[in-house]
């Protein structure tokens, strides 16, 4: 009855050496087959461990048992009661180290391919269904979402479940966030972060485009002139670091926020974008995170001979999720690991022609719990690189916490919230990468929907 | 939809429109900029504001037709909507408790340059402005500079108008003359401020520059108009656009914003050649 094979039913995906040309989605989904099979392998415990791996707690093994069942509406309905964006988490979260990582079929063998289940029921329920308008009777409170990624498309979601009269302010052009500027179309395709914003347009959710929450309203204004009962501060991770290295403002550095803006949200790969992208030969991208492997995968789509990832500790420290390095590998981008650069140089015309880097090693545990990487001495070396891109995370934007009256934060920049997600102002919380820094998809969801939670409760007792 | 109710070309290459845009109208400062984007496919074009009507909620924006891009964004015509309108972005210009600026604006650099002697204007500032433009042809927004000014000096590279020489050449001249400015502001091409700043250092005049660096999201985002002030990275959205002139590192700002040089010059070419064909 249980399907007992050690391994994960293997998920097709398009040719490396094809795909790496092209911005088509990487990974196919399971069929109908391959699914009901992986779900059986599923032992059904009693005391699921993979709930505890997951920050929104769906139920997985009930959804699993649908799946097995062939009931694929009724396992996304299971689903959906905790996450609202399903086909978003099913390809974007980080399962080895989350559900899948509690599996107990991974304590031998291959956990149990959660993550693909849940990427197969949410297509499934996207094929199989059309958007319908849903009748929700309005509570008659207003609440103001700032930002449009995960964390505030979350919590609109839960809230105007609830009755509440939900409008989404975004700063750019198109709704999303990290998930369409961020993310590259051949990890997510665009058409399914857009049809997730149309579901929840459907529920009544107002989506406004071109408002710099901070600039063009203020939140005390929202809260003050516009009738908002509560705000949710969900604007994420901001500016880009960088490494402060000599030659970094060199033309040909770009932050991994730069470049992929201008890939995914500008189209820059597309024949009919005006924004341009510097078609190179030779990349270096620098950092070790999922963002790193979007950069350098999306460099090698667009021509370059090669790619590498820079990264200053070893292979088992990447912190990119697990599929992503794999794909990359696959894909020919070169892992230069326990290599840190230096320098960068510039040739005559001001563009980077080189980058000095030097080999490091392992020593003790750092504060993070991961082991501190040390320069290893006389090992300098150089690396021809037209395109240098510095992934190496974010720190919060300074215009909210600027903008807003009373506003805590922490030194770094990011916002101090209380259990309840709210922060030192009266009825505006807070939650992901504004909060945390850069992190993940699916925690930026986890906070947006204990906001919602925090929201709900606030304006109850306020009656 | 953001509706142009207004274009007036100021000469053959500057081109003034009104916009309507109520929410950035309500908010705007001079020295902050907008982003707009012509069509769904446009880039995202960054505008520093040359004015504002709140009451009427609309923005003037006034460009050079430099490129691809701005060459679509003349196309349009009164009537005609543009995709998306987005601001005001940036800190506005520190204009408060100044008693005598030199504000100092080259060619389409002016149109930033005269809301700022506007504001000071009103402020009850000594204002004098020098402008300068390649020659008499290019001069825009001359009778709104007089009036709001004290001094107005208009310079020329060919000496078709006002005086032969540049705007650095008047500047000196002035502070030779025993003008004694709390500050002097400067907007132009980054060669022209990098100049004024060379001009007033030796004389500890403050000076302030308007830096427009290539951006694309424009609120804090892409790190793509980072610039080195003071010698740490500083980004021009959310930091600037205004900078102590002092400061600055033009030349590396000057090399940065020729990395889409070849690719601007290809796309304005296939644009102008794809705007004949339509005429024919």
């Amino acid at each position: 009855m249980f399907n007992m094979n050690p391994k994960k039913c293997e998920m097709p995906s398009l040719d490396p050496n094809i795909r790496n040309t092209n911005f088509e989605e990487v990974a196919l989904g399971y069929t109908e087959e391959m699914a009901i099979d992986e779900a059986k392998r599923c032992l059904q415990c009693k005391n699921p461990q993979c709930m505890n791996g997951c920050p929104v707690r769906i139920e997985i093994p009930k959804f699993i048992a649908l799946v097995a069942e062939g009931k694929f509406e009724e396992a996304y309905q299971v689903i959906y009661a905790s996450s609202a964006l399903p086909a978003v988490c099913g390809r974007v979260c980080p399962q080895e180290s989350q559900c899948e990582g509690k599996c107990v079929r991974g304590i031998k063998h291959e956990s149990v391919g959660i993550g693909r289940l849940e990427r197969f029921v949410a297509d499934w329920h996207n094929a199989h269904t059309e958007i319908e308008a849903k009748e929700i009777v309005s509570n008659g409170h207003k609440v103001a979402i700032v930002g449009s990624g995960p964390a505030g498309l979350t919590c609109a979601g839960d809230l105007a479940k609830l009755g509440y009269e939900v409008t989404i302010f975004e700063a750019l052009h198109v709704a999303g966030g990290v998930l369409v500027y961020g993310i590259p179309e051949f990890r997510l395709p665009k058409a399914i972060v857009q049809r997730e914003i149309d579901g929840l347009k459907a529920m009544g959710v107002k989506v406004e485009t071109n408002m710099v929450i901070g600039r063009t309203i203020t939140i005390d204004e929202l809260m003050e002139e516009y009738g908002f009962e509560a705000v949710f501060v969900g604007s994420g991770a901001g500016l880009p670091k960088f490494m402060n290295i000599p030659g970094e403002n060199l033309k040909g550095v770009f932050s991994a926020n730069e470049f992929l803006t201008r890939v995914n949200l500008m189209k820059a790969y597309k024949e009919n974008s005006t924004t341009p992208i510097k078609q190179s030969k030779n990349v270096a991208v620098v950092g070790g995170g999922n963002v790193a492997m979007d950069a350098a995968r999306c460099a090698k789509r667009l021509g370059a001979e090669n790619v590498y990832i820079v990264y200053r500790r070893g292979l088992e420290e990447l912190p990119a999720r697990k599929e992503e390095v794999e794909h990359a590998m696959e894909e020919g981008i070169i892992f230069k690991l326990l290599n840190n650069p230096i320098e960068l140089h510039g040739d005559e015309t001001g563009t980077v022609s080189k980058m000095t880097c030097v080999e490091m090693t392992l020593g003790e545990p750092d504060a993070s719990g991961r082991r501190r990487p040390v320069v290893k001495e006389n090992s300098e070396f150089d690396l021809d690189v037209d395109c240098v891109i510095m992934s190496l995370g974010t720190s919060p934007n300074p215009l909210i916490k600027a903008t807003t009256s009373g506003l805590n934060t922490e030194r770094w920049g990011g916002i101090i919230v209380d259990e309840a997600s709210m922060t030192s102002v009266d009825g505006v919380f807070a939650g992901g990468d504004a909060v945390t820094g850069a992190a993940t998809v699916i925690l930026a969801m986890g906070a947006g929907k204990q906001a919602a939670k925090g929201i709900d409760e606030y304006i109850r007792n306020r009656g | 939809m953001y509706k142009i109710i207004k274009k007036v070309s100021l000469n053959p290459t500057v081109t003034l429109m009104e916009i309507e845009a109520p929410f950035v109208a309500k908010k705007a400062e001079p020295g902050q900029f907008i982003i707009l984007r012509v069509d769904e496919n446009g880039e995202r074009i960054p505008l520093t504001i040359a004015d504002y009507d709140r009451e009427k909620g609309t923005i003037t924006i006034i460009f050079q037709i430099v490129g691809a891009s701005t060459l679509h964004l003349n196309i349009l015509n009164e009537g005609d909507c543009l995709q998306d309108f987005v601001g005001p972005l940036g800190v506005p210009s520190h204009v408060e408790g100044l008693k005598k600026v030199a504000v100092v604006g080259g060619g389409v650099g002016c149109a930033i340059a005269y809301p700022i002697a506007k504001k000071l204007h009103a402020l009850g500032c000594e204002v004098h402005s020098i402008v300068g433009f390649r020659n008499k042809d290019l001069v825009i927004l001359e009778d709104e500079f007089k009036q709001v000014s004290d001094k107005y000096v208009l310079m020329s590279d060919d000496g078709s108008c006002g005086q032969k020489g540049l705007v650095t050449h008047a500047l000196q001249a002035l502070i030779a003359a025993g003008e004694q400015y709390d500050e002097v502001i400067a907007i132009g091409p980054l060669i022209m401020m990098k100049f004024v700043v060379e001009t007033t250092r030796p004389h500890n005049i403050k000076t302030m520059v308007s830096m427009n660096p290539i951006m694309i999201d424009g609120t804090g985002m892409c790190g793509g108009c980072r610039l080195t002030v003071g010698g740490k990275t500083k980004f021009a959205c959310v930091d600037g656009p205004d900078f102590d002139g002092f400061e600055v590192d033009f030349d590396e700002a000057i090399s940065r914003g020729r990395s889409y040089g070849d690719f601007e010059r290809h796309a304005y070419e296939k644009a102008c050649n794809l705007y004949k064909k339509e005429v024919q």
